[in-house]
């Protein structure tokens, strides 16, 4: 019997063989794809429940991981969720925004970069755990932005975007409506599932960084770009006479649908000059239209794509919404483009780099949040260096134009972000929405101080419940450019 | 006293040394691995650690010491690869228990497992004192077989009988409940052997040849066909699978070695294909279980496929060398500590414990199949053979369920899962496994001087039982 015991063993043998085949292909070979299967939960929680880097401003964590007693072993925590919240973004069990989403490899440990650390503390039996990231966030200027915007209201929308002008470095950015990721971040999943919906169903869009995602014209703002453009091209300088007039009358039409007015400000006669820091002060249309028609399209857009628009710059947070300055226009259409309306479209970031670009002699540095990436041991793995984005006009121009915001500001429409001693440049806007019940959005920039340039802001209100007649970028968002501008100088 | 035989060129050493040093080393798996639970889930060393490693050392070499004295030639990997695979079981269930406690269920699978355990040695050590020759048992061939029959039909009584998802194979009596099918695995082995003892050689030589194969004569198939109708039944009123698989593989391979006629395979091949496919077609569950074991994934979402894939999401993230104790979530699976206590095992302790638990399997049927080959006797060679085969299919048929290899069946991992007849049963296995070994690797009396056996009244009369040498 013992010839068929022998073939019995090896019938054996192939059975235990093949188990062992199909364990090796299934935890070996297939364990890459079975991780990355999305309904795998327990990849979920051990990526939920990693000790996550904190994000820093400053020494402050504005996003840092808390021991919990629950499954998930640490609690994400916002300790200023309202002001940094567009900013941080939140980390839920669902997903992720903001830095927590875009800096998620360096948070999370996963990133390639951290592999020695990991493995260190693999061996000494430590818990994996994850770098952090250090904003160029100025705390003062973020905290003095979300008061000022918070102060206009409870209905209000806007956002606040401060630069600094010499490096690209983003010193504040604020959006409101916001919200409070610790609810988001919560381990009470069905509470938080709640929240989420609540939030994206709400038509305020509190989940929206208006700082990046929210395009609107410019108005009257984006004549600092028609007048750089203008000097840029040798027209003009600060101290030429350019084109006034009462009303002017678009090329290509008929009649009071192309023409356009200054609202009664003082602009000049018709068919007459002014002097350009009379035109800035007193933001004539007229002129700018007339300067835009002058310049011509392709250097308008040239000067524009310059400053950034129609150009992706912005890495640190995701989406970021390109700017449109819009092409093959007609020449109406470009008289229109001049005082940044018809199809122009900026967000504040936008907005900011046009006033940081002009502070800065006309080069405009590539914007950017992330200053340093660290590991968990505080090495730097990271430091992020400032980055020239284009030279959008030589630096003389940028000079004539500081020369008319720094007019604009002491003795024009712009007044209200003047502080005593020191020299501020700025410019007011107006933007028409387009329907008659919504109010117009309020725009405000400018710099400080004019001579060597430390911040560069640029304030966006999108709706407020101030009455309609006050609406005037100078006297809602003056006031708050000029405490970002004090909170960064002082 | 090592004494050389000519038989094999066998040399005849007792190793009980070498047992107690592998016994040694299967209490540092099974007490280390309950500390390292205790570390890695509770981040401190069980506090029951001394009393419970004490209970486990006791019961361990309370056997050796037993086999010391009845059974001083019997195999010595046997018992240290039983401990060593019983040790860990407790272990991982102690895990679970601990997983269950921290969602508020609580359990103590693994004080009751150990409980079991304790019952487990005491019938080894009984096993073992009582049938002092294994061919003993040849005597009890129908009345194990009947026993066995009655045992499998107990579950479907009105009454005792328990349906426990979806298998009926479960029988309650007052507070106890018992899975019979356990125990009538080792009843049909012996009563197959006796059996096939007697007609082997009925069955392996009346036949004709049909195309190279030597087919059996129509009346020789009556045993076969009642074992295949047995198998049957207990798919189709049971709705056991794996029991039915377990059954019908054991008979037919017990059958090859008693007539060493690969004819019978290829029949008995045929009858279970024929059967399986008849099932498919005929039962909503089988097909079920078949179509969910092809495309685990896409019943995923419905939830009929949870287990399967929550087992192999689990061992994917075990990898190579596990998530450690405490580190994953192998409660997720259903049945984690007892159906799919190999996918807990893979999950925590990777790829390398899993490959290492089935060589330990694997060792096993060696040492019984072994066993077999140099065991003097026809009875022995066929129940250690059956004994073999029989751990060799049921942890192919659990862990290739686990891994997806084969569809689900309801069969337990021997020694591992938590189970109570399943344990205990298995403890009598090994027990008669090693008193087969103890008489084939026992020094064959010297009767080679005819006249000095006559003279001296210290000669035994030795009976070869059986089919003698083969």
């Amino acid at each position: 019997m013992n010839k068929p015991i022998r073939t019995v063993s090896i019938f054996c043998l192939i059975l235990f063989l093949a188990l062992m085949i199909n364990a090796t292909y299934l935890q070996y070979w297939k364990a890459g794809a079975l991780n990355d299967d999305a309904r795998n939960r327990r990849v979920q929680v051990a990526s939920y429940s990693q000790e996550r880097g904190a994000i820093l401003v400053g020494r402050n964590p504005v996003a840092e991981s808390v021991e919990s007693d629950d499954e998930y072993k640490f609690q994400r925590t916002y300790p200023k969720p309202f002001v940094y919240a567009p900013i941080t973004g939140y980390f839920s069990y669902f997903g992720a925004t903001g830095i927590e989403q875009s800096k998620n490899g360096v948070l999370s440990g996963d990133d390639p970069r951290l592999f020695v650390t990991n493995l260190l503390d693999l061996l000494s039996g430590k818990p994996a755990q994850g770098g952090n990231v250090t904003l160029t966030i100025n705390a003062r200027a973020q905290q003095a932005a979300y008061d000022g915007l918070k102060n206009l209201g409870g209905g209000v929308e806007g956002s606040v975007v401060a630069l600094e002008p010499n490096t690209g470095k983003v010193l504040a950015m604020v959006s409101l409506p916001t919200y409070d990721p610790n609810q988001l971040a919560s381990h009470d999943l069905a509470a938080v599932s709640k929240k989420s919906k609540q939030l994206n169903a709400d038509p305020s869009e509190p989940l929206l960084n208006r700082g990046i995602q929210t395009r609107l014209p410019p108005g009257s703002t984006f004549k600092v770009v028609t007048a750089a453009a203008a000097i840029d091209k040798g027209l003009y300088d600060a101290d030429s006479q350019v084109p006034g007039g009462v009303t002017y009358q678009l090329p290509l039409t008929h009649g009071p649908t192309g023409e356009i007015d200054n609202e009664g400000r003082a602009c000049g006669a018709n068919n007459s000059t002014i002097p350009f820091s009379q035109a800035m002060e007193n933001s004539c249309n007229t002129t700018f239209a007339q300067l835009a028609g002058e310049v011509g399209a392709e250097d308008m857009e040239k000067t524009a794509e310059g400053f950034g628009f129609n150009q992706h710059y912005f890495d640190d947070l995701s989406p970021q919404a390109i700017s449109e300055f819009p092409q093959g226009v007609d020449e109406a259409q470009l008289g229109m483009t001049g005082f940044g309306q018809f199809d122009v479209s900026a967000t504040p970031l936008q907005m900011a780099m046009v006033a940081a670009g002009l502070a800065n002699d006309g080069t405009v540095m590539k914007p950017y949040l992330v200053d340093e990436e660290q590991s968990a041991d505080l090495n730097v793995l990271d430091k992020t260096e400032p980055e020239e984005f284009s030279q959008a006009v030589s630096a003389t121009a940028a000079n004539e134009v500081t020369k008319l915001m720094v007019d604009t500001v002491d003795n024009g429409t712009a007044a209200p972000a003047a502080i005593p001693g020191i020299d501020v440049a700025g410019k007011t806007g107006t933007a028409q929405t387009g329907q008659s019940a919504r109010s117009p959005y309020a725009w405000f920039i400018s710099f400080a101080p004019a001579d060597n340039p430390e911040v560069a802001v640029a304030v966006m209100i999108q709706k407020s419940d101030i009455p309609r007649s006050e609406i005037a970028g100078g006297l809602l968002g003056g006031p708050i450019a000029k405490a970002v501008m004090e909170a960064v100088i002082r | 006293m090592p004494q050389s035989s000519a038989l094999m060129g066998f040399v005849h050493r007792r190793r009980r040394g070498a047992e107690l040093f592998l016994l040694v080393l299967a209490l540092i798996v099974g007490v280390g691995a309950y500390a390292a639970v205790g570390i890695g889930v509770e981040e401190e060393v069980p506090a029951d650690l001394f009393g419970y490693g004490a209970w486990l050392a006791g019961l361990i070499i309370g056997a050796h010491i037993v086999i010391r004295f009845v059974a001083p030639y019997a195999d010595p990997v046997l018992l240290p690869v039983v401990a060593a695979l019983n040790g860990l079981g407790l272990a991982v269930i102690h895990r679970i228990d601990l997983a269950r406690e921290a969602q508020g269920r609580f359990h103590e699978f693994a004080q009751q497992q150990l409980t079991w355990m304790t019952l487990g040695v005491v019938l080894f050590v009984i096993t073992l004192l009582v049938i002092r020759d294994h061919r003993v048992l040849q005597r009890f061939t129908y009345t194990s077989g009947l026993a066995a029959i009655v045992l499998l039909l107990l579950p479907l009584l009105p009454g005792i009988g328990r349906t426990v998802y979806g298998a009926r194979i479960w029988i309650r009596l007052g507070p106890f409940s018992f899975q019979p099918g356990e125990v009538a695995k080792v009843m049909l082995v012996i009563a197959i052997a006796g059996y096939l003892v007697l007609h082997r050689d009925a069955l392996a030589l009346a036949g004709r040849r049909v195309l190279f194969v030597d087919l059996p004569r129509g009346r020789d198939l009556g045993p076969i066909l009642v074992m295949w109708l047995v198998s049957l039944g207990i798919l189709v009123f049971q709705r056991d699978l794996g029991s039915s698989l377990l059954f019908f593989g054991l008979f037919l391979i017990m059958l090859y070695v008693a007539t060493e006629r690969p004819g019978w395979l290829v029949v008995g091949a045929l009858l279970f294909a024929g059967g399986a496919a008849l099932a498919y077609f005929l039962f909503g569950h089988v097909r079920e279980r078949f179509d969910i074991w092809l495309n685990p994934f896409d019943f995923y979402d419905s939830g009929e496929s949870f287990q399967p894939v929550e087992a192999k999401f689990g061992l994917g993230w075990g990898g190579l060398i596990g998530r450690g104790f405490g580190n994953g979530d192998p409660n997720r699976v259903p049945f984690a500590e007892s159906d799919f206590i190999l996918a807990s095992v893979g999950e925590e302790l990777g790829l390398t414990a899993l490959i290492a638990v089935l060589m330990m399997y694997g060792l096993i049927v060696e040492r019984a199949l072994r066993t077999a080959l140099i065991c003097r006797d026809a009875f022995g060679k066929l129940v250690a053979t059956g004994l073999g085969s029989a751990i060799a299919l049921q942890v192919f048929v659990v862990a290739g369920g686990v891994t997806g290899l084969i569809p689900i069946t309801g069969l337990t991992t021997p020694f591992l899962a938590y189970g109570g007849s399943s344990l205990i049963a298995n403890w009598v296995i090994i027990a008669l496994l090693l008193r087969i070994s103890d008489q084939a690797r026992r020094p064959l009396p010297t009767v080679s001087d005819d006249t000095a056996a006559f003279s001296d009244d210290a000669t035994q009369v030795v009976r070869l039982g059986g089919g003698g040498l083969t």
